[in-house]
C-alpha cells in the first residue's frame, strides 16, 4: 500500500456549522506548521491551537503542515477530525487521543429500562449531539450505519467514540447502531471501551450474527478490562429476519429488546410502506410475539413524517395496542408525542393502582397469593401494573405520593 | 473625544460627531429640561392649491428641497430587504455631487450594502440608525468617517422630537399615495403594512418627499402619512422586490431547540400566572418570538382565556388568533407577511401603531410598559442579566436595536436565547456591548433551563413548585463553558477608537462600540 503524504477529514463549506475540516500533510523536516481559519478565532483561537499542539505531541507528529477550517466545532469534534485525518496517514498507529469522560457517561443501564423513545443521531453530524438529551428521549442512538455516507464511515467512528465519552446526553441511555457485518465488528472497537449502554445490530437474519457480535464484545471487554453490562438490540429488517425473529431474540442473554426496521423490510417485500401499515402487520406482530416469547422488549420502527404529529400519535397508539413498548424517533420533537401516546389511560392507572396496593398488602401480610376481589393476580400482571404506575408518574399523570391518598 | 464612565460602568465618549453627549444616568434617572423641537410655520399659500405636489423626478425634488453638503437625510425600513428606494436615493445624491450626508434610517438591511461605496467616497459621512450585516462590518473595522449612532425605534422618535437629530429631508417610500402626499403601506404591489416608523420624519423634517409606485386618486385612505406634512410626491416604477418586502407566509422555525425554548416560555407564562383573561403580550416574526405563539394559543384555548391585545410584529399566526377571537386587538408596529397586510387593511381591530404610541420614552406614557409579557432575543447576556443585541462576541456590529430596548419595559421581559451558538457561549462574563440594563430583564430562557432575575422574587415564588428546569444563570453558564472548552476570550479591539455608540431610550449614551484590531 502506498504511504499517503496528505490526508483530510471533516467538513468544509459555507453551510457547515459546528464542525471543521482538518488536513494534515506530513513532512520530513520543518517542524509543525499550523494554519487555522476559524469562525470563533477571537474567542477560542488559542484553545484551538493548544489542542492541535497537544495532539501533535501525543501522536509524536514532528514535521507536518496542518490546515484547519473551523466553523465553530466543539473540542470533541475538532479532536475527532484531527485524529481521523491523522489515522489515514498512519493507520498503523494504535494510540488513541481520548477526551475525558463526562461524569454522566459513567452511568450504566439495566436490561428492563424504559425504552419508549430512542432518538436517532447521524453519527457524522456532531452538531446534533450536545442538545439531543435535552429533549428527554429515553435513549439516543449514535448511528454509524445508514445515516453515514460510505466515504465518512471511518471519520464518524472517531466522532461517535469521542461523543460517547465527552458529550453529556443527560439521562438518555447511550446506544450505538453499528454497521452490517462484517464492518459492524470493526465498529465495536470504537464503542465498547467507551461505556456504550446498548449496541444496535442492523439487518439481523440469524442467531449467528448476534453470537459473533457478542464474542467480539467479550474480547474487547477483556482487553480493556471492563465489566459494565452492554446490551444488544437486534433490528429485524427483512422477510428472513422476521421468520428468524425468535431465534434472534433468544440468541443471547444480553439482548434487551428486539426492534423492527420497516423501511428496509417493505423494500425487501417489494411493497410501498403505507401510513396505514397493513403490509407490515404480520412482521410487526411476529416481532412482538418473538420478543415476548424471549422475555425482551418489543420496540417499533420509526415514523418518518416529522411534520405529522397527529399521524405519529396514532401510529404509537397502534404500536402500543400491538404490544410494542417503544418507538424510534428521527426528530427531537417526536419524543414528547411518543411519550404521551405510550402513557397509560386513566382507567389503566386506576386498575394498576389497585393491583400494586393489593400486592403490597399481600407482601406485608406474608401471603403468597395476590388477589383483588375474588380474582387471583399472577406475577406478570403485578409487574405490568408496576410498569403502568412508573409510566403514569413519568408522564405526570400520577403524584409520586399516590399511595398516601 | 474623551471617554467617561457612565452609571452602567461603561466608558462612553462625551462628544460624538461634534455634538455634546449625556452619559447614561440610570433607568428613569435622566429628566431633560429643554423643550421639544419645532420647525418654522408653513403656509398653504406656498403650496399648489389644487393639491398636486407631483414632481418629475427625485433629483428635481431634492434640488427644490435645498439639498446640500452635511444634511441629514432620513429613510424608513418598511420595505425591509426588498428596498431599492434608499439605494436609488443615494445614487441621485451622489450624482449631484453632494457630500457628508448624515443618513438617518429607521433600520438598515443587507440590501443596503450598495451604500458602502458612498460611505467610502464621502457621500455619506456616517449612519445613525442600525448597522446590519455588511454595513456593520464596515463600521466595526473603523472605515466609516463619522461615529455611528445606534438607537431603538422609540429612541429614534425621541431623538427627533427632542431636537437631538434634526432631519433636513425625509424620503418616505410609500406603497400608495395620492398627489397631495396622503400615503399608506397597505395598498399596491409593494404593500408592506403600516408606515409607523416614518411618522417622526413626516412630522419633524424640514422637507418631506413621498416616493410611490402606486399613485392613486385623492383621497388615499387610510392616510397613515398625512399629505399636510408632505412637500413633494415622486412616482417611480417600483419601490423594490415585493418578495423581499414581505414574505408570502411566515414559517415557524423547525429547529427542535428553538421550539423547546418556545415551549418553555409558554409553560412558564402559564405557570407564573401571566396567561389569564385580558392579558397582553408582544410577539415578533423571527425565531422563538414567533414560535411561542402556537404554544400559548393552545394554552389559551385549553384555559378558555382571551388576550386583550397583542403587540406585533404581526404575522399570519397572530392574525389567526385575532380572527379566531383569542386576541381582541393587534397593535402592529411592523407587518411581516401578506396575511398581516391583508388583516391591517381589512380588520379595524388590527391597528397600526408608531414608535410614538408604542415606544417613545419622552411622552406621557407609552404602550410598551402596559404589556404583560415581551419575548425578545439577544446575542449575549451576562450574569447580572445585562444584555447585548447589536454586536456579537467577536466584536462586530451585526444587528440594530429595533424596538428591543423599548420592549424591556414590559411587566415580564423574557429573553429567548440559545445557551450557545456553534461554539459561542451566549451567557458570558461581560457583554461585548451593553444594550439593555439587567434590572429590566426578568427571565432568560434557554434550551438548558430557565433563569429568573433574582430581583423578581414574585416570579421565583410563582414557579417554585414548577417542574420546569428553573436554574441559576451561573449554573447554565458553567455547563456551557464546559461544553465549549472554557470561557471565551474577548475580541481584540482598540479601546481608544469608538466606531459607534449605543443610545439608551432617553437619549443618553449607554455604551461604545470599538474598532476591531
Amino acid at each position: 500500500m502506498a504511504v499517503l503524504k496528505k490526508a483530510s477529514a471533516g467538513k468544509r463549506g459555507d453551510k457547515i456549522r459546528s464542525d471543521c475540516f482538518v488536513e494534515i500533510e506530513s513532512a520530513n523536516k520543518g517542524g509543525v506548521k499550523t494554519s487555522v481559519v476559524s469562525k470563533v478565532d477571537s474567542m477560542y483561537g488559542q484553545s484551538i491551537n493548544d489542542l492541535l499542539i497537544a495532539m501533535c505531541d501525543f501522536f509524536e507528529l514532528k514535521h507536518a503542515s496542518i490546515i484547519v477550517e473551523d466553523y465553530g466545532a466543539l473540542p470533541f469534534t475538532l479532536a475527532a477530525r484531527f485524529e481521523a485525518a491523522y489515522k489515514k496517514l498512519k493507520p498503523e498507529d494504535t494510540k488513541e487521543f481520548l477526551p475525558s469522560f463526562h461524569k454522566n457517561n459513567h452511568k450504566g443501564t439495566s436490561r428492563d429500562r424504559l425504552r419508549r423513545s430512542r432518538l436517532y443521531l447521524p453519527g457524522n453530524e456532531s452538531k446534533f449531539f450536545p442538545n439531543a438529551g435535552l429533549h428527554k428521549p429515553d435513549a439516543v442512538i449514535l448511528d454509524l450505519e445508514d445515516s453515514v455516507a460510505p466515504s465518512e464511515k471511518e471519520s464518524a467512528r472517531y466522532l461517535v467514540r469521542n461523543a460517547l465519552r465527552a458529550v453529556n446526553f443527560y439521562n438518555a441511555e447511550r446506544m450505538v447502531r453499528i454497521n452490517q457485518m462484517p464492518m459492524g465488528l470493526d465498529d465495536l472497537k470504537f464503542v465498547i471501551p467507551h461505556n456504550v449502554n446498548v449496541v444496535l445490530i442492523p439487518k439481523c437474519e440469524s442467531a449467528m450474527t448476534i453470537k459473533d457480535v457478542e464474542e467480539e464484545i467479550n474480547i474487547i471487554k477483556a482487553e480493556h478490562n471492563i465489566s459494565n453490562e452492554i446490551y444488544l438490540m437486534p433490528i429485524i429488517e427483512s422477510a428472513l429476519g422476521v421468520v428468524k425473529s425468535y431465534e434472534i431474540a433468544s440468541a443471547s442473554d444480553k439482548i434487551c429488546a428486539l426492534t423492527i426496521g420497516l423501511e428496509d423490510y417493505t423494500a425487501d417485500l417489494g411493497v410501498e410502506r403505507t401510513l396505514e401499515g397493513k403490509e407490515s402487520i404480520y412482521a410487526r406482530s411476529t416481532v412482538v410475539n418473538a420478543a415476548k416469547a424471549a422475555g425482551v422488549q418489543a420496540i417499533d420502527s420509526v415514523f418518518s413524517d416529522v411534520n405529522d404529529m397527529e399521524g405519529l400519535r396514532a401510529s404509537v397508539m397502534e404500536a402500543k395496542s400491538l404490544g410494542f413498548e417503544g418507538k424510534g424517533c428521527i426528530h427531537p420533537r417526536q419524543v414528547q408525542v411518543v411519550h404521551e401516546a405510550f402513557a397509560p389511560t386513566e382507567k389503566e392507572i386506576e386498575k394498576a393502582k389497585k393491583i400494586v396496593l393489593a400486592f403490597e398488602e399481600a407482601e406485608r401480610k406474608g401471603i403468597g397469593v395476590v388477589s383483588l376481589g375474588s380474582k387471583m393476580i399472577d406475577a406478570p400482571v403485578v409487574k405490568r401494573a408496576q410498569h403502568t404506575i412508573e409510566l403514569a408518574s413519568l408522564n405526570k399523570l400520577l403524584d409520586k405520593n399516590w399511595k398516601r391518598e | 473625544m474623551k471617554l467617561i464612565k457612565n452609571a452602567a460602568s461603561r466608558f462612553v465618549p462625551d462628544v460624538v460627531n461634534g455634538e455634546k453627549q449625556i452619559p447614561f444616568k440610570g433607568v428613569g434617572k435622566f429628566k431633560p429640561e429643554n423643550k421639544f423641537a419645532s420647525h418654522k410655520i408653513y403656509s398653504c399659500a406656498d403650496y399648489p392649491s389644487d393639491g398636486n405636489k407631483v414632481e418629475t423626478n427625485l433629483k428635481t425634488a431634492l434640488k427644490k428641497a435645498g439639498l446640500k453638503d452635511g444634511m441629514t437625510i432620513s429613510t424608513h425600513h418598511h420595505l425591509r430587504n426588498g428596498d431599492i428606494v434608499t439605494n436609488y436615493l443615494f445614487d441621485v445624491i451622489h450624482s449631484m455631487g453632494v457630500k457628508n450626508i448624515r443618513w438617518f434610517p429607521s433600520a438598515s438591511f443587507p440590501c443596503h450594502e450598495h451604500l458602502i461605496k458612498y460611505l467610502e467616497d464621502g457621500t455619506i459621512h456616517h449612519i445613525e440608525g442600525s448597522m446590519n450585516g455588511p454595513l456593520g462590518k464596515f463600521t466595526s473595522e473603523g472605515k466609516m468617517k463619522g461615529v455611528g449612532v445606534l438607537r431603538s425605534h422609540g429612541g429614534r422618535y425621541q431623538s427627533v422630537q427632542d431636537g437631538e437629530v434634526h432631519i433636513d429631508i425625509a424620503v418616505i417610500a410609500a406603497p400608495a399615495s395620492d398627489q397631495f402626499g396622503n400615503a399608506n403601506g397597505v395598498q399596491g404591489k409593494s404593500a408592506c403594512g403600516g408606515l409607523g416608523f416614518a411618522l417622526a420624519d413626516a412630522e419633524y423634517a424640514d422637507k418631506v418627499i413621498v416616493v410611490t409606485d402606486n399613485l392613486v386618486p385623492f383621497p388615499c385612505v387610510p392616510w397613515q402619512i398625512q399629505g399636510n406634512n408632505v412637500d413633494y410626491v415622486i412616482e417611480v416604477e417600483s419601490l423594490g422586490d415585493p418578495a423581499k418586502i414581505v414574505s408570502g407566509t411566515t414559517e415557524i422555525t423547525k429547529s427542535p431547540d428553538r421550539l423547546l425554548v418556545a415551549e418553555y416560555i409558554a409553560k412558564f407564562l402559564d405557570e407564573a400566572g401571566i396567561i389569564k383573561d385580558g392579558f397582553s403580550f408582544q410577539a415578533g416574526a423571527g425565531g422563538t418570538s414567533l414560535a411561542f405563539i402556537p404554544f400559548i394559543k393552545e394554552i389559551m384555548k385549553r384555559k378558555g382565556v382571551k388576550a386583550s391585545f397583542a403587540r406585533g410584529g404581526s404575522s399570519k399566526y397572530l392574525v389567526e388568533m385575532l380572527e379566531e377571537g383569542l386576541i381582541n386587538y393587534i397593535l402592529d408596529g411592523q407587518t411581516f407577511d401578506l396575511d398581516g397586510v391583508r388583516s391591517m387593511k381589512d380588520n379595524p381591530k388590527h391597528v397600526m401603531t408608531s414608535p410614538f404610541t408604542s415606544y417613545n420614552y419622552h411622552g406621557k406614557g407609552n404602550f410598551a410598559s402596559i404589556v404583560d409579557a415581551a419575548i425578545l432575543g439577544a446575542t449575549e447576556v451576562d450574569l447580572y442579566f445585562n444584555a447585548n443585541v447589536v454586536s456579537h462576541s467577536d466584536g462586530y456590529l451585526l444587528h440594530g436595536i429595533g424596538g428591543w430596548q423599548n420592549c424591556l419595559f414590559s411587566k415580564c421581559t423574557i429573553l429567548a436565547v440559545p445557551s450557545f451558538r456553534d461554539r459561542i457561549p451566549v451567557i458570558v462574563d461581560d457583554v461585548t456591548t451593553l444594550c439593555g440594563p439587567g434590572e429590566l430583564i426578568d427571565v432568560i430562557v434557554t434550551e438548558r433551563g430557565i433563569a429568573i432575575n433574582p430581583r423578581r422574587t414574585d416570579l421565583l415564588d410563582a414557579v417554585k413548585k414548577s417542574s420546569l428546569p428553573i436554574r441559576p444563570l451561573k449554573e447554565i453558564q458553567k455547563e456551557v463553558y464546559e461544553i465549549c472548552g472554557g470561557a471565551p476570550t474577548k475580541p481584540n479591539v482598540d479601546k481608544n477608537k469608538v466606531v459607534a455608540v449605543v443610545k439608551w431610550v432617553d437619549g443618553t449614551v449607554l455604551d461604545s462600540v470599538y474598532k476591531i484590531m
